[in-house]
Order: structure tokens, then sequence, then C-alpha cells
């Protein structure tokens, strides 16, 4: 991978990131959060990782807890002052810091321009790699068709649609094709899936109908909740359709099994 | 029709094992999501559009006193009736009495939502007036005894052939003895049997589309031309609209119009916009002969007052519910009142009351696709979360929904706590489903494995492998 142009000309030392690892990464998918360390790494960033961060607050956000998610917003924002940039492999989190906790904390003297602050340095993964770092993928081969899901917030709260194609269109192999339906919703909705499992489902087995439609072999995304939804119904239909998250393909990481799939023996 | 929004997860579960339900609604998405992002995209200045119409819905609503009373005043100089409704039961009772006085029997409409959600055919009806529903849509849920499942397109949960079923049970009185299910010939049935209702309706009620303040006038759009029959073939006709439908000037509904029609059916305009302006005038040559607004409040003044204020900006177009996926897969009646998808989940709880409607806010995945293509940029989900924030203040969110954030909340804000016994519970995980990689069922979460495997844990928390890569150095 390619060394980042520098984005402000006057800074030299290379910017300080800590990555925000998400609680479904952390519970699930521990490789998803190595393969963003490396291509932080790999584009000269130095990666740190609090171990005071626990989850960004979502549940209680979107349960109507706001009290309880400021608590946790608080928490977020402290744990995260001190760095150049906080990046997370997940739209839906990253949303939360970029445009709820300014706006939950805005009336709050003491929080808001802090939540302000880390608004503003708040990165989902592809759009840090692609917007703010410009890094071109080398060296990195995926064997596949691949269709990319764009998950909901990542899409319409950050607007990041571009920043992941162009970034796979640099991985060696890969042949992306677009789903039809692609901006709609795959069904996950945090606490959606399991108080409205019939709906859920109903979403899900139509996303999974353009991922046959598409004839891809593989789906990837940049949403952790999304990916299980996706391979948790491809699974309960028998089908081989590969899933991983898009760091670890970037990565060169998707070699090992992918989500849902056994360990190989 | 009253409300019933309570039962919503039944019903959906009923809507979503309807083949016929499903066929039908299955049309909207390539039909009318194509439909609109044509029209749009033929349209370069539609984003500023769409900020212009949000502009002119926002100054209305800041300054909505000025405007209703300079509407008001407009309409009674032109020689127009304005009445004043709290509620449902009162807007009622002002239609009722002027239908009354003026001696009615039979009473034709336009389609018109704000008189489903005042119940206006029950209440009528029950004075033992024939009211006749003039839409085709309308005509054929009025038929078939059902509430419209679309703001728009009231039909589109039934099929042609269920309508072509209908049609045979009722037409027979008017001489169409034969089961016919060409869709021409089932519309040329409807135009034939209203024909004789239109000349014979001594009362005719539409919906307003917009309030013009500085004519007095109320603008309607159709794609039948029912509207107008109605609003100019009967002795008396009769507007009802939301106190929100006023605008400042004929202008903005220039802004306005263009906006609905492309957002509701990806048409460039309707092929009708009527603007009534009073009761028939010397020289003029038709017109009612007596012309009333009944302004219908039903809590919108408390909208006005506090976070739900931007949705009293909906110009009722239904984009939201056609680009909305859980619409998409249970259909308007599984919401249980007249205003389904989105708006209708904003809506309902905010005029019928939460204790009526505490699950629609909540069967919604935040998705924002309704905010994406609302053409007065209503913000749906934050609409829809702050709904979820004042149920969850007020207790309505009780029992296992409020334990388990209150029990992850506290758990949260114990980073250390959480590590350990998040590392203990993702290890038990990962053992049990190493061997095939996901579980097929899993106790606590049946909600998610009924239709989905649940993908296993991969070994451990990433904080312990990061941490323990860390020592290893």
């Amino acid at each position: 991978m390619s060394q980042p142009e520098p984005t402000s000309g006057s800074s030299t030392s290379p910017p300080r990131v800590a990555l925000f690892v998400t609680c479904l990464v952390d519970l699930f998918r521990p490789s998803v959060g190595f393969a963003a360390i490396k291509l932080l790494e790999d584009a000269g960033c130095i990666v740190e990782v609090p171990s005071q961060q626990v989850c960004c607050g979502q549940p209680a956000y979107n349960s109507g807890d706001t009290e309880a998610a400021r608590r946790i917003a608080k928490q977020v924002i402290e744990t995260f002052c001190e760095f150049d940039y906080v990046v997370g492999p997940s739209g839906s989190c990253m949303s939360m810091l970029r445009k709820d906790y300014p706006e939950m904390l805005k009336d709050d003297p003491a929080w808001s321009a802090r939540a302000d602050s880390l608004s503003q340095r708040s990165y989902e993964l592809m759009s840090f790699l692609s917007d703010v770092l410009h890094v071109r993928v080398e060296g990195i081969s995926y064997a596949g068709t691949v269709a990319y899901h764009d998950s909901c917030s990542g899409l319409r709260t950050l607007g990041i649609k571009a920043q992941p194609r162009q970034l796979l269109s640099d991985v060696a192999g890969l042949e992306l094709r677009e789903l039809q339906d692609a901006e709609t919703c795959c069904g996950f909705g945090g606490t959606f899936c399991v108080k409205y499992p019939d709906i859920s489902v109903k979403m899900v087995s139509d996303k999974v109908g353009n991922i046959d439609m598409s004839g891809a072999d593989t789906v990837i995304g940049g949403d952790l909740g999304c990916l299980l939804n996706i391979a948790g119904r491809l699974k309960r239909l028998g089908k081989t359709t590969r899933v991983f998250h898009a760091a670890e393909v970037l990565a060169g990481m998707a070699k090992g099994p992918g989500i849902g799939e056994a360990e190989k023996t | 029709m009253s409300a019933q929004p309570q039962g919503f997860q039944q019903r959906a579960a009923q809507a979503l094992s309807d083949e016929n339900l499903q066929r039908s609604i299955g049309s909207l998405k390539g039909g009318f999501v194509a439909a609109r992002a044509r029209a749009v995209s033929a349209l370069p200045e539609f984003e500023a559009m769409r900020e212009a119409g949000r502009a002119i819905k926002d100054h209305t609503l800041d300054n909505l006193d000025y405007y209703l009373t300079r509407y008001e005043a407009e309409v009674v100089r032109r020689g127009g009736h304005v009445h004043w409704a709290s509620d449902a039961q009162d807007a009622c009772r002002i239609i009722r009495d002027i239908c009354a006085r003026v001696g009615a029997k039979t009473v034709t409409k336009g389609k018109s939502m704000v008189s489903e959600e005042i119940g206006l055919n029950d209440a009528l009806e029950a004075d033992g007036l024939e009211v006749i529903e003039t839409d085709a849509g309308e005509y054929i849920v009025q038929l078939a005894k059902e509430a419209p499942s679309h703001i728009v397109m009231p039909t589109i949960h039934k099929t042609t052939s269920q309508i072509a079923s209908l049609f045979h049970e009722h037409h027979r009185q008017y001489g169409f003895e034969h089961h016919v299910e060409d869709p021409a010939e089932l519309i040329g049935q409807v135009r034939s049997v209203l024909r004789g209702k239109f000349f014979a309706a001594d009362v005719g009620i539409t919906g307003a589309n917009f309030l013009v303040a500085e004519t007095g006038s109320n603008v309607i759009v159709t794609n039948e031309g029912n509207g107008d029959l109605t609003s100019t073939l009967a002795r008396v006709h009769i507007v009802t609209a939301g106190i929100e439908k006023v605008v400042p000037t004929l202008n903005d509904t220039s802004v306005l119009l263009r906006l609905l029609a492309r957002s509701a059916l990806g048409m460039d305009v309707t092929s009708y916009v009527t603007y009534s302006t009073g009761p028939r005038r010397e020289g003029d040559l038709d017109g009612p002969e007596e012309y009333h607004v009944v302004l219908v409040d039903n809590g919108r003044t408390k909208m006005l007052e506090g976070a739900y204020r931007p949705m009293l900006r909906c110009i009722r177009c239904g984009a939201c519910m056609n680009h909305c996926p859980v619409y998409l897969s249970v259909g308007g009646h599984a919401y249980g009142w007249v205003y389904p998808g989105p708006m209708g989940a904003v809506l309902t709880p905010m005029i019928a009351g939460h204790e009526k409607a505490q699950e629609l806010p909540h069967a919604c995945t935040l998705n924002g696709r309704c905010q994406q293509v609302c053409p007065v940029k209503i913000p749906l989900p934050d609409m829809l979360r702050h709904l979820r924030h004042d149920q969850w203040e007020e207790g309505f969110i009780r029992g296992k929904a409020r334990w388990g954030i209150d029990a992850w909340a506290w758990l949260a804000t114990r980073p250390k706590l959480y590590h350990a016994v998040t590392r203990t519970l993702v290890g038990i995980g990962a053992l049990l489903g190493r061997s095939s990689g996901r579980f097929r069922r899993l106790p606590l979460a049946s909600g998610w494995t009924t239709g989905r495997d649940m993908p296993a844990p991969q070994g451990t928390t990433f904080h312990a492998a990061w941490a323990k890569s860390k020592k290893q150095g």
C-alpha cells in the first residue's frame, strides 16, 4: 500500500489514529479490527486502541433511552479526546460519533464543543482511507466476484458509496458486481432484527435474492451488523456465497473462514 | 375508521403470508420508485426545489396563525365560510350540520385523507346520508368496506382479479351482469356508476392539497377529474383540510405541486390541478351555491409546539412509504389506521396517542431512505427516534425491552467489567460454535434464529486478542 499524500501541507508527523473497534467486531470478528489496524498502519498512521472503549451507545439511543446514550457518548468523547483521528470499521457506529453526538449534546455547554471536536475527527474506515489518506491499494488480491453491500448509515448519513468501490477496484482478481436495489436496507436495523423478525427476514431474503441474481460469489460490506444478517440468511438457505468485511479483503486478510463459516480443519 | 394501530406485529405476520398482497405491493417497488427516480433525474434543480419546498413550509408553520387568519379573511371576502374544528368529532359535527341544514341526501367525496382521519363517512352514514367516494381507488375500498392502504394509491393492496369480483358483486344493480377482468372495462363501470352520483349529489366534499392564503383558494390534484366534478356539480362544496395545508401564495403552490407530482407518482404534473375559490359568482357557468372550509386541528397545534413540527411540512405524497422496506414488506393495513409507512408511524401516535400506536415508531430500521426522498425534507428517522424517546420517558417501554437496554447500558459504562464479561461469553460462544461456524438455534435470540443462522464468534474478543498481541509484542 502506498504512503498517503499529506492532507494538510504543514504536518509531516504521521497522524495518531485511535481505532474505534465497535461492539460487533469486538464480539464476533476481531479479524476486522486487525485488518483495520493493518490498513491504517500501512498507510502510515500510528494506531492505538484505547482499552476504555466499549460501545457508541446506539442501542440505547435508538431505543429511546437518550439519557443512557448521553452518558455513553461522554465516555467515548473522554476516551478519544487525545487523538488526531478516531476511525472505526462501521458506518453505523461512526455516524453516531459524527452526527448524533453533536445533536444529543448540543444543549450541554460542558460537552457540546467536545462532541463537535470528536465529530470532526471521526471517520468510517473506508472514508478515512479514501477521503483523508487518499490511499491506493497495492499488492492485494482476491479471486472472486464481489457484490458490495451499502449499509444505510454509511450510505446516507456519511455519504459512503464511491470510496469502498474505488479502494476495491485496485484489488487484483476482484470483480465488482452491483446489486439491484443496492440502496435498500438489508433488514438488520439493530434491535429491529429481533423485535420484528418476520419483517427483518423478509427484507434480508429480498437482499439475498438480489445477491443471487448478481452472480456474485462473495458479499462484502463496511458494517458487521448487516454482514451478520446477510451471512446468517445465506447460511440458513444453505448457500455457499462468502461474506467478508471490506477491511479484511483490502488488507489481504480474507483468507480464513468467512462470516458464519467453520474453521478449516 | 377508528384507530387500531396496536397489533402491528400480528397484522404484519398476516400480510407477509398473504400472496395477493405481496404481489400487489411488489408492483410499487419496480413501478413508482423507478418512475420517481426518472422524473427527479430529468429535473436537475430537484434538490434545490426540495429545499425551496422545505423553506415555504417552515416559513408558513412559523407564522401559521397569521396565514390561517389571512386565509380565512380571503375565503370570507369571496363569500365562503370557514369553520374551525378542534378535533375529529368537532369536524364531523360541523359537516353533519351543514348537510342537515341544506337537506342533503347524497354526498359525493373527492379523495381526502383528512376525511379518513376524522372518520367522516361513518358519521355521515349514521345520519342516513348516501356517501360515495369518487376517486376510483377510494370507491373500491369503500365497496370492500376497507381502509385505504396507501395515501395516494388506496387500493395498492388489491389485485385486479379481487377488484373484478367486488364489481361483479356490487355493479349488478347498475346493469353490469358479467364478470370482467379487463382494467379498462372495470374503470368504465366506475365511470358509468359515478356519473349518475355526481349529478345527484347535494353536497360535494373534497380535501385540499394546499390552501392559498393570498387568494383563499383550495387546490386539489387528481388524475381522474373526479375532484372537479365533486366540487362543481354539487350545490354545496365542503373542503376539509388540516390546518397545516395553508401556504402563503399561488407561487408557492407551483413549487410544491412540482415536488408533489414527481414524488408521488413520478409525473411532471398530475392530470388535473384545480384551484377553487369561493362559491359560484354572478355570471359563473358552474360552481357550488355554498362554499365551506372545515379547518381541522386534531392534534396539529400540539405538534407545532415541539420537536415534531417538521412533520407538519408533509404534503402527503407517499414517497416515504414507496421507499420504505417495511411498508413494502407488510403493506399499509398493518399500520392499523389511515396513515401508513414512515409518515404514518409518526402521525398516528401524534394524533391517536402513544398508547394506541406504541409499536409503530419501532417498526423501522432507521435506514433513512424516507428522509432522502421526502420532497420537503422531513427528518422522519429523527422523528421516529424522538417518539421512542418520548415513549421511554413516559414509561411506555417496559419489560424485556427496557431491562435489556438498562442492563446493557449499565455494563457499557463499566469498561473493565464489560470486557471481562464479554470475554467470557464470547469464549463460550466460540467454543460451542467452532465446529460449524454458526448457530442454527439460540435460546435467547430466537428472533434472530427463526429465519437466519447466527454466525459464531471467532474465538475471543478483539480487546482480549489485542492485549495478548501487545504483551507478546
